[in-house]
């Protein structure tokens, strides 16, 4: 187990985090699929990290990654409830005013 | 018409998943099943959510990527991170997720599969462009799993990077004004007005 599999294993999630955002109709998808980049990313630092001779940094970077995730994740998630609560639609081509 | 394809994408699933599983065992023994295991959660958790039709399916499919992206930090000797992964992303931002899926209306006939079928198309043209790029440019040369020493860093040491002023006091510090932000915001943002609690008789002319 190299380095190039877990790269592969990043890439083919980064991937699929794109397509889950693009093709579906729906905010929370579109956070779904932000998660997986996100974790992709994580997986991409880890990788290099442990290759790169384990030291703290990537780790850091990591643990960064997940805090600004989890911060993301509940400020989406009110700016979707009241996305919601505004144009009685969670697609996000319909929510098109800033103003109530 | 419909589950003809929820059957077909169910069984390439399985197979890719089993031929995974078995490259990896012939390729690394233990190891690379270990690994192909992880592997196969983080990308099957994933396709399947977005496969699914229902939001709720799809946030439960996130679960086994997440469990399976920490199985890969344990594999890359992070055990902190694993456990942080696990109790952060499956204990927090999914239930966070379902919330989200229960507060809002399902709508089942969303998915459209000429859709996710040009995207997937066109990021795998993409992605294999870029891949190709970059094959062969120096990724082999890195040591592999067998020549690397041992994780010696512990939790304990991140804790006290943390903390140590010469290593991330001020990003921690930093981390810890941005959650407390985000979430004051997000109870700021979410929170219901006065209106909410009156009779909807004139919504829909609020709405217009």
């Amino acid at each position: 187990m190299g380095l190039d599999a877990y790269l592969a294993v990043s890439v083919a999630l980064f991937a699929l985090g794109v397509v889950c955002i693009v093709s579906r109709r729906n905010v929370l998808y579109v956070l779904m699929g932000i998660e997986m980049i996100l974790n992709a990313a994580s997986i991409n630092f880890a990788a290099f990290n442990r290759f790169n001779g384990g030291g703290l940094e990537g780790r850091m970077f990591v643990v960064f990654i997940i805090i600004l995730a989890a911060a993301e994740a509940a400020v989406a998630l009110a700016i979707v409830l009241n996305v919601f609560h505004l144009f009685h639609s969670v697609k996000p081509s319909e929510a098109d005013l800033l103003r109530e | 018409m419909k589950d003809k394809s929820q059957l077909l994408f169910y069984c390439a699933l399985g197979l890719a998943s089993l031929a995974a599983l078995v490259a990896g065992g012939l390729h690394a023994g233990g190891l690379g099943v270990a690994f192909a295991l992880c592997a196969v959660l983080t990308l099957g958790g994933s396709a399947m959510c977005i496969w699914e039709r229902s939001v709720v399916r799809s946030a439960f499919c996130l679960m086994a990527t997440f469990v399976g992206v920490a199985g890969l930090f344990l594999l890359l000797g992070n055990d902190f991170l694993a456990m942080a992964q696990i109790l952060i992303y499956v204990g927090g931002i999914l239930a966070l997720l379902l919330f989200g899926v229960m507060l809002t209306p399902p709508d089942l006939k969303e998915r459209k599969l000429p859709r996710l079928g040009w995207a997937t198309l066109l990021m795998g043209i993409g992605v294999a462009f870029l891949v190709s790029r970059v094959v062969g440019r120096g990724v082999g040369t890195w040591a592999t799993a067998e020549e690397l020493p041992e994780m010696t860093t512990r939790a304990e040491d991140i804790g006290l990077a943390f903390l140590h002023p010469e290593q991330y006091v001020v990003a921690f510090e930093l981390a810890a004004f941005l959650l407390t932000v985000a979430l004051v915001a997000a109870v700021y943002i979410a929170r219901r007005r006065r209106q909410d609690f009156e009779p909807e008789t004139d919504s829909e002319e609020g709405a217009a």
